[in-house]
């Protein structure tokens, strides 16, 4: 009797273990499927980069790496336009933007969320009414009047459009509330500063929110392209996406440079990216990103 | 100096002790709390200027504050909010941003219904909104949903996703009008070779109609990585003891997702819709970069609203014509944000 029902119960067993075991080859056959879609692209961008323009749309028969790689798609786009200009540009003006965007959020977030103080509502209900108002509502005026600063056709004009955003106060305002209370007012008995506390005991326990802040700024002004199209006209202050732009207009019919040049265009997003990612399911857990 | 100060503590004691009676004698017990506030915070002055203190515990406490809020919110306030009064202000006027501006009334909204580019433009942004937001949220609620689960090289997977992301639309888009090129892209080598479509059927994927489709295809390719990383988070927050609850009850893995994930993700569900509308609501690189062809110009099929509002501000100079389409933008995504609220409400109570 017992026998039996140890039979069945293996056999019921073992139907569940090929049940799973189907589940998980149908669950990689999606994630392969997927991951082709999404990783594709940049492959055909890896690849079409070291031919020669009549290569990259031959079909038949297609190869990943053509026999004589042409390696100097990567030094002709460095004189053909002045991308390294471009690259200067943008590399000073995403490292000022974000890193303005670290400090000045988290600055005013460590005081929405652990202080209290008069206009506190008033003052950040100003913040939250722009989160739902697209930049490009305003971007006009916005225009006009850096325009009337004399700021217009400067990196600087880029720097004050971004580095004081309504998002990256409240990203940091959510992570920081997550902070238990007592923390401060423990060190506040111990006679810390303010400006302590936020220096020695905030600002270490929020990487996981400066990390996610700093993907989210880093990536946005590094790929900006409608902000530089209105403010940068002078070719030698552009950013890289203006320059990237120009050259595929210029030169639509070179295919190979245009993908050597967008290569290089995603070495810095991938390395800041990649470096940052492992705090960053966190980060967006933490900071209520989720809603 | 001496008299001064008697003089005002006489003024704060009597005051106090006025209030201290009103206190007494109210029975509404919020009015009671707001006059309590009210009497502690002239007994504190009271205090700071008994000690000779210049400036009371409260003002320090409030200035310590504002000069942490100072360094972004003056950036802020005159770049962001400034910009924004000046916005609304604009859409009534008559301006071409030199010469005198003028008062005009709603004269600019007027002009809209009989403008068939804006039209047009406003058409295809409600179409690219519709396709977009539903497909996106789609596919990244279930791309979060297989890589939650326990599988190898998760951490590889979940950054493929996101790749798109971060990748710069100047050269992606470029890529993509490559794979999709009409006559020279794989995309259509592969339909006419393997599929059979005849040469002359091929589809055109960058004009006509079918440019929106294609819009929306890259749009759902570009975000789903960043809105299954937020779906993510929502997942990680939804305890196991629901799920096991649920296999205690025989529940199969739909019912699961019925009757635990999808509830329980509702929250932030709302948050991924209202974000992804917005973001849709002002779409602009992707259609100049894919449809705008080396003159970065849009043509009816393909327009959106942000495109005529920067050519009207920037080519036109009709800043007045521009800020009031930017007014049609911000309130539509005005409108669908309130409507989510409303039903996120409305499913709460």
């Amino acid at each position: 009797m017992n026998g039996i029902n140890d039979n069945a119960t293996n056999k019921k067993y073992k139907s569940k273990r090929k049940n799973e075991i189907i589940g998980k080859i149908f669950l990689y056959a999606i994630l392969l499927l997927i991951t082709i879609c999404m990783i594709l692209p940049f492959l055909w961008m890896l690849s079409a980069s070291i031919k020669s323009n009549r290569e990259v749309f031959v079909m038949d028969p297609f190869v990943w790496i053509p026999k004589q790689p042409k390696w100097d798609n990567y030094v002709k786009i460095w004189t053909k336009i002045p991308l390294l200009k471009f690259v200067q540009n943008t590399v000073v003006l995403t490292i000022v933007v974000t890193l303005l965007q670290l400090l000045t959020s988290s600055f005013a977030a460590y005081s929405f969320a652990k202080l209290d103080f008069k206009h506190k509502n008033k003052l950040f209900l100003a913040y939250i009414a722009t989160i739902a108002m697209p930049w490009q509502v305003y971007m006009v005026p916005q225009f006009i009047m850096m325009r009337s600063m004399g700021l217009n056709d400067k990196l600087l004009a880029m720097i004050c459009l971004q580095a004081f955003s309504a998002f990256g106060v409240f990203l940091m305002k959510q992570f920081y509330e997550g902070i238990p209370n007592d923390l401060c007012e423990a060190a506040r008995i111990d006679g810390m500063s303010e400006y302590r506390i936020y220096a020695k005991i905030m600002l270490p326990l929020s990487k996981p929110a400066l990390s996610t802040l700093t993907i989210f700024t880093f990536v946005n002004t590094w790929n900006d392209y409608l902000g530089p199209l209105i403010y940068l006209r002078t070719e030698t202050k552009k950013t890289i996406q203006l320059g990237l732009k120009m050259f595929i207009g210029q030169y639509s019919a070179e295919y190979g440079l245009i993908m050597a040049g967008s290569v290089v265009s995603l070495v810095p997003v991938i390395i800041v990216f990649l470096c940052l990612q492992k705090y960053f399911v966190e980060g967006v857990a933490s900071t209520g990103l989720k809603g | 100096m001496d008299e001064k100060k008697a003089a005002l503590m006489q003024r704060l004691e009597t005051e106090a002790a006025e209030l201290m009676r009103q206190i007494r004698a109210e029975a509404d017990i919020e009015k009671k709390k707001k006059l309590i506030v009210k009497r502690d915070s002239i007994q504190r002055k009271l205090t700071a200027t008994r000690n000779n203190r210049r400036i009371s515990r409260e003002t320090k406490r409030d200035l310590v504050a504002y000069s942490f809020i100072a360094p972004n919110f003056i950036g802020f306030a005159v770049f962001t909010l400034v910009p924004i009064v000046f916005a609304f202000l604009l859409a009534f006027m008559n301006w071409d941003g030199s010469n005198a501006i003028s008062f005009v009334g709603f004269d600019n909204f007027k002009r809209m219904p009989t403008d068939t580019f804006f039209l047009a433009a406003l058409k295809n942004t409600i179409l690219y909104v519709l396709g977009t937001v539903p497909l996106t949220m789609i596919a990244s609620l279930a791309l979060a949903i297989v890589l939650n689960q326990k599988i190898r090289a998760r951490g590889f997977f979940r950054t493929v996703a996101f790749f798109p992301y971060v990748a710069s639309l100047a050269a992606i888009t470029a890529v993509w009008s490559m794979i999709f090129h009409p006559s020279k892209g794989p995309v259509n080598y592969i339909l006419y070779k393997v599929f059979s479509v005849p040469q002359d059927q091929l589809p055109k994927w960058f004009s006509g109609s079918l440019v929106l489709v294609t819009l929306v295809l890259f749009s759902v390719w570009k975000y789903m990585g960043y809105y299954m990383v937020i779906y993510l988070a929502g997942l990680q927050g939804i305890s196991a003891e629901l799920y096991e609850a649920g296999s205690l009850d025989g529940a199969n893995t739909w019912q699961k997702f019925c009757y635990i994930t999808w509830p329980q993700l509702r929250s932030t569900t709302f948050f991924v819709v209202v974000m992804l509308t917005i973001n849709c609501f002002k779409v602009y690189d992707i259609a100049v970069m894919l449809a705008g062809g080396g003159d970065g110009k849009l043509s009816t099929s393909a327009t959106v609203l942000v495109y005529y509002i920067y050519q009207n501000a920037f080519n036109y100079w009709d800043l007045g014509y521009s800020s009031a389409i930017a007014m049609v933008l911000f309130v539509m995504v005005l409108i669908v944000t309130l409507i989510q609220f409303r039903y996120e409400k409305k499913l709460e109570a």
